[in-house]
């Protein structure tokens, strides 16, 4: 198995508060792994590491190969992670002054000197994919959130990552639009796609990871198979986060 | 003592044709300066949003000096103080053209500071998370929607600065009001043409508003 992604006693601090504790953690090939915590509790700190939207202040971490130093040292490893790992973000950051097909199309251009035409006919393929080729001319306000949250996949898709990271993908979601965003995760998942994936869906965590970590005040303390960590979960922390989330 | 003023439309009329010679330099000026204002508000207001104190700090003196004192007081230093420095005289137009490029850029440095400060972090965290350079996502992200954003106060102030141009018969160039203080020199009509000239500056103000609101409507459709 080859590894993702490497996390070797990783620290991060915002001032004084240590937000990570010496977090070890791997990601293989092809592994679904999902991120469960207490809001608070580091776990989009985490994801937002991997392709460097946070510094962590020291330990070891590996993307792809590419060693990123602590205090967002060896830039030229960071912008080659960033073209290989895909981003989700909760609020979809869509960028609203460009049509759902200039979103997609923006970055192979930009990043990777796609021509037009390929850069056309790959956003046209992905939106069909996330079920929205018909909105492809629209600007991302006009669409609804679900719609907005595909077309997010869809763009990151876009840049033929590597690795996805999904920081709580369905949080700024109306509860009806859920399913549909799970979905597209859902066939990611299955056709292969490594990722990371921070939520609250538990439905969705058991069914599609090969591996749920919890993440208490910034440490792992408890990981294994989403059965397991669900209905035996050893940590005392595990077993009263899951009894809060899973009493309703 | 009683007023048996009356207005006389006659020389109020018999006047537009001179004070409409003061228009050419007021627009010269006036856009003219905004021009290399606007280049200098995109240049300090992203320097003064630097990280690097360096890079921030000078764009900030620049901002809060030109922004601190009154533009008739900068346009005096220009025209009767530069000259001794420079060892030679700077023609009105120009020194004009130079105050109002000044001042508005400390003030556009302001709204392009706002502006670009206003685009959500995520943003900017879509576009590295996808590849791109902080560079190509600043241009292709950020810039674009900022400045939609700064084109209601970018008009208010254009329209600023060509009313500041009207300070700027102090020192003789020939724009609308110099031209009024000129003409009333040899007619005495104070009244009518102060009146006509307000109403140029007016006629001048309302159409750029009117290009501004049509130009921020087509701009905002879209988000």
């Amino acid at each position: 198995m080859t590894h993702i992604v490497q996390m070797k006693g990783m620290n991060k601090y915002f001032g004084k508060l240590h937000v990570l504790k010496d977090i070890d953690l791997s990601v293989e090939q092809g592994e679904v792994v999902v991120i469960i915590g207490a809001s608070g509790s580091g776990k989009s700190t985490l994801i937002r590491c991997v392709n460097g939207l946070e510094e962590f202040e020291s330990g070891h971490l590996e993307v792809e190969g590419q060693k990123l130093a602590p205090k967002g040292g060896n830039q030229e490893a960071l912008s080659n992670i960033r073209k290989e790992v895909g981003m989700v973000f909760q609020q979809f950051n869509l960028f609203p002054h460009l049509t759902v097909k200039k979103n997609i199309m923006l970055a192979p251009q930009k990043v990777k000197n796609t021509p037009q035409t390929v850069a056309n006919a790959t956003a046209e393929r992905l939106l069909e994919r996330v079920g929205i080729g018909s909105q492809a001319d629209k600007y991302p306000t006009h669409l609804s959130g679900g719609q907005q949250q595909r077309v997010a996949i869809a763009r990151a898709l876009a840049m033929e990552p590597r690795l996805m990271l999904f920081d709580e993908p369905t949080s700024a979601l109306d509860p009806e639009m859920i399913g549909e965003v799970l979905d597209v995760m859902r066939e990611l998942a299955r056709e292969g796609m490594t990722m990371m994936v921070v939520t609250h869906e538990m439905g969705f965590a058991r069914e599609v990871a090969d591996r749920v970590i919890y993440i208490h005040e910034g440490q792992i303390v408890e990981q294994g198979k989403p059965d397991d960590v669900f209905d035996n979960p050893q940590n005392e922390r595990t077993q009263a986060f899951l009894s809060r989330v899973l009493a309703h | 003592m009683d007023s048996q003023f009356q207005f006389d439309w006659q020389a109020a009329i018999d006047s537009i044709p001179f004070l409409i010679k003061g228009i050419p330099y007021t627009l010269m000026i006036s856009f003219g300066g905004l021009m290399i204002g606007f280049a200098l508000g995109i240049l300090f207001g992203l320097l003064s949003i630097n990280k690097k104190w360096f890079l921030r700090w000078p764009a900030t003196a620049y901002i809060e000096i030109f922004r601190g004192t009154p533009i008739l007081v900068q346009v005096l230093f220009i025209f009767y103080g530069l000259p001794d420095l420079i060892g030679g005289p700077i023609d009105p137009l120009t020194a004009g053209i130079a105050a109002i490029a000044l001042n508005s850029g400390a003030y556009i440095s302001e709204v392009v500071r706002g502006g670009v400060q206003s685009i959500d972090k995520g943003q900017s965290e879509a576009g590295l998370s996808l590849g791109l350079s902080r560079t190509q996502t600043f241009w292709s992200i950020i810039w674009p929607q900022a400045f939609r954003r700064m084109i209601p106060p970018l008009g208010n102030q254009a329209i600023v600065s060509i009313k500041d141009t009207s300070l700027f018969s102090v020192i003789g160039v020939g724009e609308l009001v110099r031209q009024g203080q000129v003409y009333i020199a040899s007619t005495f009509t104070a009244f009518e043409v102060y009146f006509v000239v307000a109403i140029m500056y007016l006629a001048i103000t309302l159409s750029l508003s009117l290009i501004l609101r049509l130009i921020e409507r087509r701009g905002l459709a879209s988000v």
